[in-house]
């Protein structure tokens, strides 16, 4: 695209240009990484992490730069701790605002892990928006994973409990539970959240085993803000980070991670099932420069 | 966070004693402390630029109020400009020229444009209209389902479209259907796609060619950050948009995207969305955005007193 190609000469001739990276150099890079989404504040501290690292290596030419870059951002974003397979079902819990891209993202989920030899099953736990029950439905069918939905309106946290009891019953290896989209300002939302958290838990224990926080990357600095609340109310585990696809970078999950140090474990490039790669900080340093 | 832009303001211009005028000095720190909280609230970086220096050239050499401090002054010239530039009085939609006419909705994916066309119909309902909703989203799952549950929620008709049709033929018949029906206005939903998807944003193009809607709204989330000005620009470009609709307004965002598509487009934000439900849809009120925008309810009644 005319954007994408710009940023890229742009970042290209800025580091042929630049050989002594002056203060113009800093501010133009200042600049790209704003309109990335990665927010005034990170940008900050991002850069002077730069600067010290450039200074310290003597760095003068735009290959060691751009390694020196990828690795800085890189070393930002946390590892996913190591999990210890629990006793099966493993529960996935999916939160987020409205129309992120959950519901999705499972049925991404659910063919990985499906086409990774587990018996996967996804749970309708939007009963509110219209046809959320049918959608998941039509995704369960084309991943090949069981199905669990009550009627539209019943209590999400009945239905997670309900799917729970029958993916034990049938031992099912992986649950992945649906929910309604919220913003993460609505108070009775996120009762209603925690509400089937303690379900889980207490049907089984160490239940939800993973949270995912869904994060969209055409979101800005508003980023911060869901994590912090959602994160007030449910222990996130990772975030996924979806449409990467399009034009925007994504660029405040630095900004999320510099301040949560959550992990972001996989990021959606598209609507299909099989549109979801794992996340790779160097891969994710490369694209938000085009380098 | 943003509250203390005032703050930060005043501390600013009692440092530097502006007497009698705001001088160069004070304003250009001024607005260093407006150019963050710009970018804090997701105004694109480019359309921060310009903004402030069309304030800058505004401020230069006015002479200071006695009711404000000069912080709050500074703040009451960005706050007008904004509202100027967000476009200065409220805009309905165009329902002018002969039945039945057409609404269109397009927009990124998961934007609200289901939800919206279905919040707007039931606005024209209430204005004595006949809308007609028609689900043109042949791709998403279960997106046909989910505008026939919200039509049939407020009783407006729903024309039977299957995922089999072509989106084309379904919004041409369907305004032949309307024709026939005696149905006024007819509301076409579109299916959520990227600006840079050639083949999908040709689909929309065609579907103009052949409703010549008169309106075409672009759905946007009010989340949105720097990529908004991309988004709004390829959608304006190819189907020469006629206004905007800012949804998920209910929240903590700051909107900052109303100031770069508006800025970028020149076209007029019409609604907000501000919830799920289907009455959950405000007129846009540029005023009540602009002190959004910068993040000061209070303080600003108090300067627009001055
Ligand atoms: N381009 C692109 N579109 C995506 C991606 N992930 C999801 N989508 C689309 O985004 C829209 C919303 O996705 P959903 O999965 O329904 O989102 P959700 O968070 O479940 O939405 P709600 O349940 O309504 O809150 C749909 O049109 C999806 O096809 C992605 O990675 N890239
Ligand atoms: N909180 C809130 N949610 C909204 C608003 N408008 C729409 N939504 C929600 O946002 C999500 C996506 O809305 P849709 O109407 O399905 O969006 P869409 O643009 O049609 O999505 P696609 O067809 O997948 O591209 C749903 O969960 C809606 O309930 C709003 O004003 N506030
Ligand atoms: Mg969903
Ligand atoms: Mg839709």
């Amino acid at each position: 695209t005319k954007t994408k190609e710009q940023l890229s000469k742009q970042v290209d001739q800025l580091l042929q240009l630049n050989k002594q990276f002056d203060d113009a150099f800093w501010e133009d890079l200042e600049e790209i990484l704003i309109m990335s989404d990665v927010g005034f504040k990170a940008t900050t501290t991002l850069l002077e992490r730069l600067r010290d690292r450039v200074r310290q290596e003597g760095c003068n030419d735009s290959e060691t730069f751009k390694t020196l870059f990828k690795e800085e951002l890189a070393a930002l974003f946390p590892q996913p701790a190591k999990r210890i397979k629990p006793q099966p079902p493993e529960v996935v819990l999916m939160i987020g605002v409205n129309g992120v891209g959950k519901t999705t993202t499972i049925a991404k989920l659910a063919h990985r892990a499906h086409m990774q030899g587990q018996k996967v099953m996804v749970a309708a736990g939007d009963t509110f928006r219209a046809a959320a029950i049918e959608q998941l439905e039509i995704w369960s069918k084309r991943v090949g994973a069981g199905f669990y939905a009550k009627a539209p309106f019943s209590d999400p946290a009945s239905v997670a409990y309900e799917a729970l009891d029958t993916a034990q019953a049938e031992g099912y290896d992986t649950l992945f539970v649906d929910t309604a989209g919220r913003l993460h300002t609505n108070v009775d939302l996120m009762e209603e959240l925690r509400k089937i958290k303690r379900v889980l838990a207490k049907k089984h224990p160490g239940a939800p085993h993973r949270t995912i926080l869904v994060l969209d990357a055409t979101t800005g600095q508003n980023a911060l803000s869901q994590t912090k609340l959602f994160a007030k109310d449910m222990d996130i585990d990772e975030i996924v980070l979806t449409k990467l696809d399009g034009t925007a970078k994504g660029g405040v999950v630095v900004a999320v991670s510099l301040e949560y140090g959550i992990p972001i474990t996989f990021i959606g490039l598209g609507e299909k099932m099989e549109d979801l790669r794992p996340f790779s900080g160097t891969d994710f340093a490369q694209a938000l420069l085009d380098l | 966070m943003f509250d203390t832009l005032s703050d930060r303001l005043d501390s600013i211009f009692k440092r530097i004693k502006g007497q009698g005028r705001l001088d160069e000095k004070a304003i250009q720190e001024g607005l260093r402390e407006v150019r963050l909280a710009l970018l804090e609230a997701d105004v694109n970086f480019k359309v921060v630029k310009t903004f402030t220096d069309r304030v800058r050239e505004r401020a230069m050499g006015q002479e200071v109020l006695s009711s404000l401090t000069p912080g709050q002054q500074v703040i009451k010239i960005v706050h007008e400009e904004m509202i100027d530039l967000l476009g200065g009085s409220q805009e309905g939609l165009n329902l002018k020229g002969p039945a039945p006419r057409v609404i269109m909705l397009v927009g990124l994916q998961g934007s609200g444009k289901t939800t919206s066309s279905a919040k707007l119909a039931l606005q024209l309902r209430r204005d004595n209209h006949a809308p007609l909703l028609v689900p043109a989203d042949v791709y998403r799952p279960a997106a046909i389902d989910q505008l026939h549950r919200l039509a049939s929620e407020i009783d407006i008709p729903a024309y039977p479209s299957t995922s089999e049709m072509n989106p084309v033929d379904i919004c041409r018949d369907a305004l032949e259907k309307a024709r026939e029906n005696g149905q006024d206005t007819v509301l076409l939903d579109t299916a959520g796609r990227l600006h840079v998807d050639e083949k999908l944003m040709d689909e929309l193009a065609r579907i103009k060619e052949v409703c010549a809607p008169s309106e075409i709204l672009l759905v946007a989330d009010a989340m949105t950050g720097q990529d908004a000005v991309n988004v709004a620009e390829r959608f304006d470009e190819l189907l020469d948009l006629t206004g905007v609709v800012l949804t998920k307004m209910e929240g903590d965002a700051r909107g900052g995207a109303a100031l770069s598509i508006k800025s970028i487009t020149g076209k007029p934000i019409k609604y907000m969305g501000v919830g799920e439900k289907l009455k959950d849809i405000e007129a846009f009120y540029p005023d009540r955005v602009a002190s959004r925008i910068l993040g000061m309810g209070d303080i600003l009644t108090l300067i627009e007193k001055a």
